[in-house]
């Protein structure tokens, strides 16, 4: 082993030789002097500077919200052999692919069109038929599903025509599954994008398939988990099914996608739904999703067209997943086992340890809505006093549930919900109302650091701490995760900030 | 024609089966089989052309090269992504390009600040939105020194003036206002935004910034964008041989740094492909000499250093000789702490437009040989560059697909490969150790003299990781 002490960036720019290189540079930089920047400073701290942070209408700064296409991609790749395929500009599906990477730390697949100028003067017909002709050829997928990027949207690509030619044409097999969704980024965000693809997706592959149940799918539920990026979410709720002895097909299950095993080989499609199983999903006795808002047109879809029963049912927290196996055993009459029923008593248990902790801590939380809804609940069982509530993709219909849901609660009391805001807005909020923990995702880390709430990274993207998407935060084992999470948080900061006195316990 | 260069032709050819007719006889023409003297007409291969839809390109968008390379790290610029959200989101503080300032407050590199499209801006034009977004973000960051707009594609595409909005709100606000025209579907690749935004370099903020005296040693750093902390190692070195720095380009710059690069006796140029127009257009309209340097690595930091030199008197010559003598002792040391760990290691790298050859040496300083390389965006002068810094019959690509990169991987079986976050976990799932480097896998730096220890650490830990043997490797 070499022993050598190498300085890197952690450490080296905090040497003399830098800190006087820094102070040289200013000279060229012309900045504003110590005095302006304090004063700066402290007046963003203000209630003035907030009043007239709030009155922005027209800009965003550090929002939680991403582009339709991302949840398209994601959506698509939880299926067998299934490319996702983005018609449309191909820097686009970069920054997709990158941005999974980046969270899950795992491969991604995905493909683009690479439209240029040219596309755009003419139409992406030839990019989609080049595409979906070289696609097949090299990666030689079960089904391709087919996105858009706002190029393509604003353009007016007739996605059904062309790929109908591509077929024609003999490009691609009359066979190969290729449904599609138009998911321009300009409406919505990543929820509906996930929302359009799976409508996309379900439509188009089952499309006369029903009434012929084959027998591995009779009295089957789907279950359709929405845009959820925790992947032990998909195992856990695999494994609690097969706990109950439900017969269940996951829809778009990119657990194995994105938690592949390590086998020194790498395969462009190590999971997803199997597509016999997605294609004879029309015939299940119920289709229940685990998210609402990532789900609307879908549900409505198979409520109408499959004319099943169906249930949203986001099983995060005591209550909500009560509700979830209550419901759950009602559909299908299998009862809820023992096992399950000791999970639910481990998991009270260590709310009712650990609740001294978090009664009374006062809360801020930015995320995506069906997350928001699952962790409001859940705190509120602990005790905890939710009070910021930012969700920049959230819309009325979201506001109007929330409140509803606050309103149970005594300790929903103090909440306000505040959708299309951002965190530059929460970011006013925790200096002129501080509250003292932040729930949010990694670039929550900025208000952290701004305003020292201590940060429990919970949601999407989880960049800068690895493995949190690994455990479920769903059903009683995720809530015994969340409490975990929360609670510890909190020691965390209490024994930083008794370091030098007193205080400092070494149980608690 | 040499039998390294068949058999590696050979190989191409093979991989090349694979693809449908049209796009095969495509990629045959960015892929080629290295050869030094250049000499063989068919080692050539063909760049900066559009990528062929459905390939699994690596490439992004010339938004990304106007964000993410050239304006994304001035600091005390407020740059909006105009136009959807999630251009933005994608790359939000994804490149490190380390920075000091209090964020939010003088200076903005760390934050994400969009139009955030809707689709009535689609129909009606989002150029009122724009207008009054430019208001309220002079309000709530009065330090900014500027605001540049970067455009996404649909403002392109819906004839958008943001010329006209930038004229206007610039005079009303009395502020900078920078329109960049980047959007994602214009030219092949990230390379044409780096062009676009070094124009408006140019247009909007060059010759208008403040230097107080000038000196004979005045110089600029151009093209580094201080990844971990890079151009600030660079600026180390260059101020112990006695030189000013007055401008970094584009890493923890300001705007005042961006108006009196021209001012520099000579421009130092790391990064050519992303900022080689402005230097062009700067020894045109000013006179301003450039020189292209190569800090990666003792041997190419050596010969940078004396090369700079020589553009200077005899007191800095003299300083340039007394450096070498000064870090060579270091730099042999960690050479000969990694060298045995490493040496006759192959590396296989695929980066973006400097990168794939400027860290040939310092692979090589640490005994390991670059196999295959190639360019995500190069040019013609990038390829002609790098060609004499590799081995006969060495694999040179372009636009790398990821089919390719698997096939030639399986075929060279490198002990190492270099490159992007998407091409990262395939590399793991393969069992071949592999580095980020764009992003340095989060380390760095890696120029200069305190980058190499760094580079020379990471590499090691790379490529003899004990997990890579915990794999139970199917066949």
């Amino acid at each position: 082993m070499i022993r050598l002490k190498i300085r890197d960036h952690n450490d080296l720019f905090q040497g003399q030789e830098y800190i006087e290189q820094f102070e040289r540079k200013r000279e060229f930089e012309k900045g504003p002097s110590d005095e302006e920047i304090r004063r700066v400073a402290e007046w963003t701290k203000t209630e003035e500077y907030k009043e007239k942070n709030f009155a922005r209408q027209h800009i965003k700064i550090n929002p939680a919200k991403a582009c339709q296409p991302l949840g398209a991609v994601f959506c698509a790749s939880g299926f067998e052999g299934t490319m996702p395929f983005v018609q449309g500009a191909q820097g686009c599906v970069a920054y997709f692919r990158s941005h999974l990477n980046r969270h899950f730390k795992e491969p991604f697949a995905a493909i683009s069109t690479s439209m240029t100028e040219d596309a755009a003067v003419f139409g992406g017909l030839n990019n989609m038929l080049e595409g979906l002709e070289n696609a097949y050829a090299l990666y030689k997928p079960k089904m391709i599903a087919v996105s858009t990027t706002c190029m393509a949207e604003v353009i007016g690509d007739d996605l059904n025509a062309f790929i109908k030619q591509a077929k024609e044409k003999g490009l691609i097999p009359k066979d190969l599954p290729v449904p599609f969704a138009h998911t321009p980024s300009f409406v919505g965000s990543y929820i509906t994008g996930y929302d359009n693809m799976m409508k996309g997706i379900l439509s188009g592959i089952t499309a006369g398939k029903k009434g012929e149940p084959n027998s591995r799918t009779t009295n089957k539920i789907n279950f359709i988990p929405g845009f959820d990026t925790y992947t032990g979410d998909y195992f856990e709720l695999k494994r609690l099914m097969n706990m109950m002895g439900v017969k269940h097909t996951v829809l778009a299950d990119v657990s194995n996608v994105f938690d592949s095993p390590n086998t020194g080989k790498h395969t462009l499609y190590p999971g997803g739904t199997p597509l016999a199983d997605a294609m004879d999903s029309i015939n299940a006795d119920a289709t229940i999703a685990l998210q609402k808002y990532s789900t609307f047109k879908t549900m409505e879809y198979v409520g109408k067209e499959w004319s099943q029963k169906t249930a949203v049912l986001t099983p995060i927290g005591i209550k909500n997943t009560d509700r979830f196996f209550d419901e759950i055993s009602k559909i299908t009459g299998k009862p809820v086992p023992q096992e399950i029923e000791d999970e639910r008593g481990r998991a009270v248990d260590a709310m009712i340890d650990s609740h001294p902790y978090v009664h009374g801590k006062r809360f801020a939380l930015v995320g995506d809505p069906d997350m928001l809804m699952g962790l409001v609940s859940f705190l509120m069982e602990m005790g905890g006093i939710p009070v910021h509530i930012v969700c920049t993709m959230g819309d009325k219909k979201f506001t109007e549930d929330l409140n509803a849901l606050l309103s149970e609660s005594p300790f929903g009391a103090e909440a306000k919900v505040y959708t299309g805001k951002d965190m530059w807005h929460l970011r006013s909020l925790l200096f002129t109302e501080p509250v003292d923990l932040l729930i949010g995702n990694s670039y929550a880390k900025f208000l952290w650091r701004d305003t020292e709430t201590p940060l429990i990274r919970i949601g999407f993207p989880l960049f800068d701490r690895h493995h949190l998407h690994r455990y479920p935060v769903i059903g009683y084992q995720g809530t015994i995760n969340l409490v975990s999470s929360v609670v510890n948080t909190v020691l965390d900061e209490m024994d930083r900030k008794t370091i030098n006195t007193t205080s400092f316990d070494v149980i608690r | 024609m040499s039998t390294a260069i068949k058999d590696t032709q050979k190989m191409i050819e093979e991989v090349l089966e694979a693809y449908p007719e049209k796009t095969k006889k495509d990629r045959a023409k960015h892929l080629a089989a290295n050869d030094p003297t250049g000499q063989c007409s068919t080692c050539q291969v063909k760049s900066n052309m559009k990528s062929r839809p459905g390939v699994m390109t690596v490439r992004g968008c010339a938004y990304a090269g106007a964000k993410g390379v050239v304006w994304g790290p001035v600091k005390d610029q407020v740059t909006i992504s105009h136009g959807p959200v999630g251009c933005g989101q994608y790359s939000w503080w994804s490149r490190r390009n380390y920075y000091n300032g209090q964020t939010g407050v003088d200076t903005f590199g760390t934050m994400h600040i969009t139009t955030d499209f809707q689709e009535r801006d689609i129909v009606y034009g989002g150029d009122k939105n724009l207008h009054a977004a430019l208001h309220e973000l002079k309000g709530l960051f009065p330090l900014a020194k500027s605001m540049g707009i970067l455009s996404e594609c649909p403002v392109g595409l819906i004839g958008d003036d943001i010329e006209a909005v930038s004229k206007t709100a610039s005079k009303e606000l009395d502020i900078p206002i920078v329109p960049v025209r980047c959007e994602g579907f214009r030219g092949v690749s990230q390379s044409l935004g780096h062009h676009i935004a070094n124009d408006t370099i140019r247009d909007y903020i060059l010759g208008k910034g403040e230097l107080d005296k000038s000196t004979p040693y005045d110089v600029a750093i151009i093209g580094d964008y201080n990844i971990g902390g890079d151009a600030w190692a660079s600026r180390k070195m260059l101020e112990e041989l006695g030189l000013r720095v007055i401008a970094q380009w584009t890493g923890d710059a300001s705007i005042n740094e961006m108006g009196i690069a021209h001012k520099a006796k000579l421009n130092l140029v790391h990064c050519y492909r992303s900022m080689n127009y402005i230097c062009r257009h700067m020894e045109e309209t000013y006179g301003t000499p450039w020189v292209e340097f190569n800090f990666f690595g003792p041997t190419k930091i050596y010969q940078s250093i004396r090369k700079i030199a020589s553009y200077f008197d005899d007191r800095i010559k003299e300083n340039a000789e007394k450096m070498i003598e000064k870090y060579k002792p270091v730099m042999d040391k960690i050479v000969e702490a990694y060298k045995p760990r490493l040496e006759g290691k192959k590396v296989m790298l695929y980066v973006g437009g400097l990168r794939p050859r400027h860290t040939i040496g310092a692979y090589e300083d640490l005994g390991m040989e670059v196999i295959a390389s190639g360019y995500e965006f190069g040019h013609n002068d990038d390829y002609k560059r790098t060609y004499p810094d590799m081995k006969e019959g060495a694999v040179i690509m372009d636009d790398a697909t990821l089919y390719e990169m698997e096939e030639f991987t399986r075929r060279l079986r490198p002990d190492m490969v270099g490159s992007g976050i998407k091409e990262k976990y395939s590399y793991h799932k393969m069992g071949v150790p592999f580095r980020q480097m764009h992003s340095w896998d989060y380390s760095g730096p890696y120029h200069g003299f305190d980058g190499f220890p760094v580079f020379a650490r990471d590499m090691d830990m790379t490529v003899n990781s004990p997990t890579w043997d915990l794999i139970r490797r199917k066949r």
